[in-house]
C-alpha cells in the first residue's frame, strides 16, 4: 500500500535513483564490513568517509534545489542551515567528550577552559542529551529560516536582492562564530570528537553505519521533496516562481507557501550537515563561507534545477571532480574548472544534465504532450483534408 | 458609517471619491462608480484614463490616496485588505497583458484557480490533490481548451491564453470578475465568441470589462462608463456614451 503510493509519486529518473542509492547504502558499508582488503569490492575506509561526505553535500543539495528549482528562491546562504545542523551534531559529540579532553573538565569542552571560561554557557544545555541534539539538528536551522523568511517573503523580498540578504546572513554568522566569546570553538570550531552514542566515531562499525544512515537520509530526504513537489502544494510553488503575484490574485498566500517550503529545506540542510559532522570529525566557521552556499548552487545548476535527482547527482559529480581536482598537480586550477563547468553548463545545458536526459527520455518515449498534441491535430487536419477530397 | 450612505448597502462594488497620484500625476482623480449585483459593465477610455489603476485599486495592488473601496454591500474595506484577501473575498481578475502559468498544462491552470480552501495545509493533503477530471474539463469545453488540456500553457496561441485566463477565473467562481482587455490581439471570430461567453458567464456572475475595442462594447450590450483623466466622463447605454460629445472629443483629439 504505502510502497504502491511511494512508487505512484515518482518518475523513470526518481526510480533508477532511489535503487542505485539502496543498492550503494546496502552495498558499500557492508563491504567495509565483511569483505577482506584484497577484494576487488572492497570499499576501504577512506572511501566510504568521501562518499558519505558526497551523500551529505547531495542532500543539501535536494534541500536548495527545493527552494530555488520549484520555488524560484534562490538562497545563496544555504550552507548556513548546514553548518547549524553541523554545530548542533558538534556540540552534542563535543559533550561527549567529557573528561578525555586534554584538560579531562567533565562539563567544560577544552576550549572553554582553555579561554578560562568558569560555566557552560546556557545555549550549551541539553546538548550531553542527543535527543535533545537531534531536536536543534532540525529546530535551529528552521527556526532560523522560518524568522529570516517571514521577515523577508511578508516584505516581498524578491530575485536577486533576496538572495543578497541570504548571502549576508551566512556571512554574518561566518563572522560571528569566528568570535571566540560566541562560544562555538571560534575560527577552530569543534573537534576531537571521541563517541556518537557510545560508539567510537573512529571505529569502522561506527563509520559503516553513519554512511548507511546518510544514504538513507538522502532516501528520505528525496521522498520528502518529491511527495511536496508532486501534490498541488508543488505545482502552487511552481506557480509562485513563475508569476508570483497571479498566484496572489488567485487567491494563494504566498508567503506562506514559501516560508513552509523554506522552513523545510533548512531544516533538511541542518540534517545533511549534522550527518557531514561526525564524518569528516571536524566544525568550524569556514562551513557558513558564502563561497560554499554558491557552491551548492553550482552542483544544483549543472544537475539540473526542479528535478531533485539532478541536485543529488550534481552534488556527487562535481564534488567527485573537486576531490580528483584538488589532489595532485592540477589543484590551482580547481576553481576556473568549477567556473568553465558553470559558465558551460549555463550555455550548453540549460536544464541541467538530468533535466537534459529527462527531456530526451520524454522524446523517446513519445511521451511528450507537445508531440502527442502535434500529431493528433496532424491526424485530425488529415481526416478533414481526406473528407474534402472525397466530397470534392 | 453606513447609515450615513444608505445607495452603499445595495452596491456589490462601490468606490466613492477615490484619488491615487504616481510621483505627483494623478492618476485617478475622485472617481466614483457603483456596480450593482449581477452587473455587467464595461469601462472604456483612451490611453492613461485610469482603467488599469481603478483595477489596480479594486484588487488590492494600488492603495489609494483619499476615498471610499467597499465590497458586498459595504461589508468590506477593500483599501485595508491586500490582494490575497481580497481575492478570497471573491473578487477575480484577468490581467491585460494575458498571464498564465506557462510551465503548467492547461488543465493544472485551472485546477490551481479551482475555488476551495487555498491554504498550504490544504495544497499538501486537501482536495485539490483529488479532483475529479470533469470538473476541470467542464470550464475546458466551455473556454473551448478542451483539446488543449495537456499541452504546457506557455505554448498555446495568445487568443488561447486569453481564454485560459477567463476559464481560471469562471473556476475560480468570484463574486464579480474585473476583465482588462479580454479581446487584446484576437481575431474577429474569437471576439465575438469572447463577447458570447462573457455574456453567458455574466448569467451568474457580475462582470467589469475594460476594452478599447468598440464593437466588442457594443456586443456587451451593457451599461458602459467612460473614464478620462481619472475620473468619469460618462456613462449610460453605448449609444448614450457614443455620442457624448466629450467621449468624441477625448477619443479624436481637439
Amino acid at each position: 500500500m504505502i510502497t504502491k503510493y511511494i512508487v505512484s509519486r515518482l518518475d523513470g529518473m526518481g526510480l533508477i535513483f532511489l535503487a542505485v542509492m539502496a543498492a550503494v547504502a546496502v552495498f558499500v558499508p557492508l563491504s567495509n564490513l565483511l569483505l577482506p582488503p584484497t577484494s576487488v569490492f572492497y570499499v576501504p575506509t577512506y572511501l566510504m568517509a568521501l562518499i558519505g561526505k558526497y551523500l551529505c553535500y547531495a542532500i543539501l543539495a535536494v534541500s536548495l534545489d527545493l527552494v530555488w528549482g520549484y520555488c524560484g528562491i534562490l538562497s545563496l546562504g544555504h550552507g548556513a542551515f548546514f553548518a547549524l545542523g553541523g554545530y548542533a551534531m558538534g556540540m552534542y559529540l563535543m559533550r561527549q567528550i567529557g573528561t578525555r579532553g586534554v584538560y579531562a573538565n567533565p562539563i567544560l569542552p577544552d576550549f572553554m577552559v582553555f579561554l578560562n571560561w568558569k560555566e557552560l554557557p546556557w545555549f550549551w544545555y541539553g546538548f550531553d542529551m542527543f535527543p535533545f541534539a537531534l531536536l536543534m539538528i532540525f529546530l535551529v536551522p528552521g527556526a532560523l529560516a522560518f524568522v529570516f523568511g517571514w521577515l523577508a517573503f511578508r516584505s516581498r523580498v524578491t530575485g536577486v536582492y533576496l538572495s543578497i540578504i541570504t548571502q549576508a546572513m551566512t556571512y554574518a554568522l561566518l563572522l560571528a562564530f569566528f568570535r571566540n566569546d560566541m562560544g562555538f570553538g571560534g575560527n577552530n570550531g569543534l573537534t576531537d570528537f571521541k563517541d556518537i552514542l557510545g560508539f567510537n566515531v573512529q571505529a569502522q562499525g561506527t563509520r559503516a553505519t553513519l554512511f548507511f544512515l546518510t544514504a538513507l537520509s538522502l532516501i528520505l530526504s528525496y521522498l520528502l521533496a518529491r511527495w511536496m513537489v508532486t501534490t498541488s502544494f508543488g505545482k502552487i510553488i511552481v506557480a509562485i516562481r513563475d508569476a508570483e503575484s497571479r498566484t496572489r490574485f488567485l487567491g494563494f498566500r504566498v508567503e506562506h507557501f514559501k516560508l513552509l517550503v523554506f522552513t523545510v529545506s533548512a531544516a533538511m540542510a541542518g540534517l545533511a550537515g549534522a550527518l557531514y559532522v561526525p564524518q569528516v570529525g571536524i566544525i568550524n566557521p569556514s562551513e557558513f563561507s558564502p563561497a560554499n552556499s554558491i557552491e551548492a548552487v553550482i552542483w544544483v545548476a549543472v544537475g539540473g534545477r526542479g528535478t531533485l535527482v539532478g541536485a543529488a547527482v550534481g552534488a556527487i559529480l562535481v564534488n567527485f571532480l573537486k576531490t580528483v581536482f584538488t589532489s595532485g598537480f592540477l589543484a590551482p586550477y580547481w576553481l576556473f574548472l568549477l567556473g568553465a563547468i558553470f559558465v558551460i553548463v549555463t550555455l550548453a545545458v540549460p536544464k541541467g544534465i538530468i533535466g537534459t536526459l529527462n527531456g530526451y527520455y520524454e522524446r523517446w518515449r513519445g511521451n511528450d504532450a507537445e508531440a502527442r498534441w502535434h500529431r493528433k491535430s496532424a491526424e485530425a487536419s488529415n481526416e478533414t483534408e481526406a473528407g474534402a477530397k472525397i466530397h470534392g | 458609517m453606513v447609515d450615513e450612505k444608505p445607495h452603499v448597502t445595495q452596491a456589490l462594488l462601490y468606490l466613492d471619491g477615490v484619488s491615487v497620484s504616481f510621483d505627483g500625476y494623478r492618476a485617478i482623480r475622485g472617481l466614483s462608480i457603483y456596480i450593482e449585483p449581477g452587473e455587467m459593465r464595461a469601462i472604456i477610455g483612451p490611453n492613461g484614463a485610469g482603467k488599469t489603476t481603478m483595477m489596480d485599486i479594486i484588487t488590492g495592488k494600488t492603495r489609494p490616496d483619499e476615498g471610499e473601496v467597499l465590497f458586498d454591500a459595504g461589508k468590506y474595506d477593500l483599501t485595508k485588505l491586500d490582494e490575497t484577501a481580497i481575492a478570497e473575498l471573491g473578487i477575480g481578475r484577468k490581467f491585460q497583458k494575458p498571464t498564465v502559468f506557462e510551465s503548467h498544462t492547461v488543465a493544472d491552470n485551472i485546477l490551481l484557480a479551482l475555488k476551495g480552501p487555498r491554504t498550504a495545509r490544504a495544497s499538501l493533503f486537501g482536495w485539490r490533490n483529488n479532483v475529479e477530471r470533469e470538473k476541470i474539463d467542464e470550464v475546458l469545453t466551455t473556454t473551448g481548451l478542451l483539446d488543449h488540456r495537456d499541452r504546457p500553457a506557455g505554448v498555446i496561441s495568445h487568443g488561447q491564453k486569453q481564454w485560459l485566463e477567463i476559464g481560471m477565473l469562471l473556476a475560480q467562481d468570484p463574486a464579480i470578475m474585473l476583465v482588462d482587455e479580454p479581446v487584446a490581439g484576437m481575431t474577429d471570430a474569437e471576439t465575438e465568441q469572447t463577447a458570447a461567453l462573457l455574456k453567458d458567464i455574466n448569467k451568474s456572475h457580475s462582470v467589469i470589462v475594460v476594452e478599447h475595442d468598440m464593437a466588442f462594447v457594443r456586443a456587451l450590450d451593457c451599461k458602459v462608463t467612460c473614464l478620462h483623466e481619472g475620473s468619469v466622463l460618462s456613462e449610460g447605454s453605448i449609444d448614450k456614451v457614443a455620442g457624448d460629445d466629450r467621449v468624441i472629443e477625448v477619443y479624436l483629439g481637439r
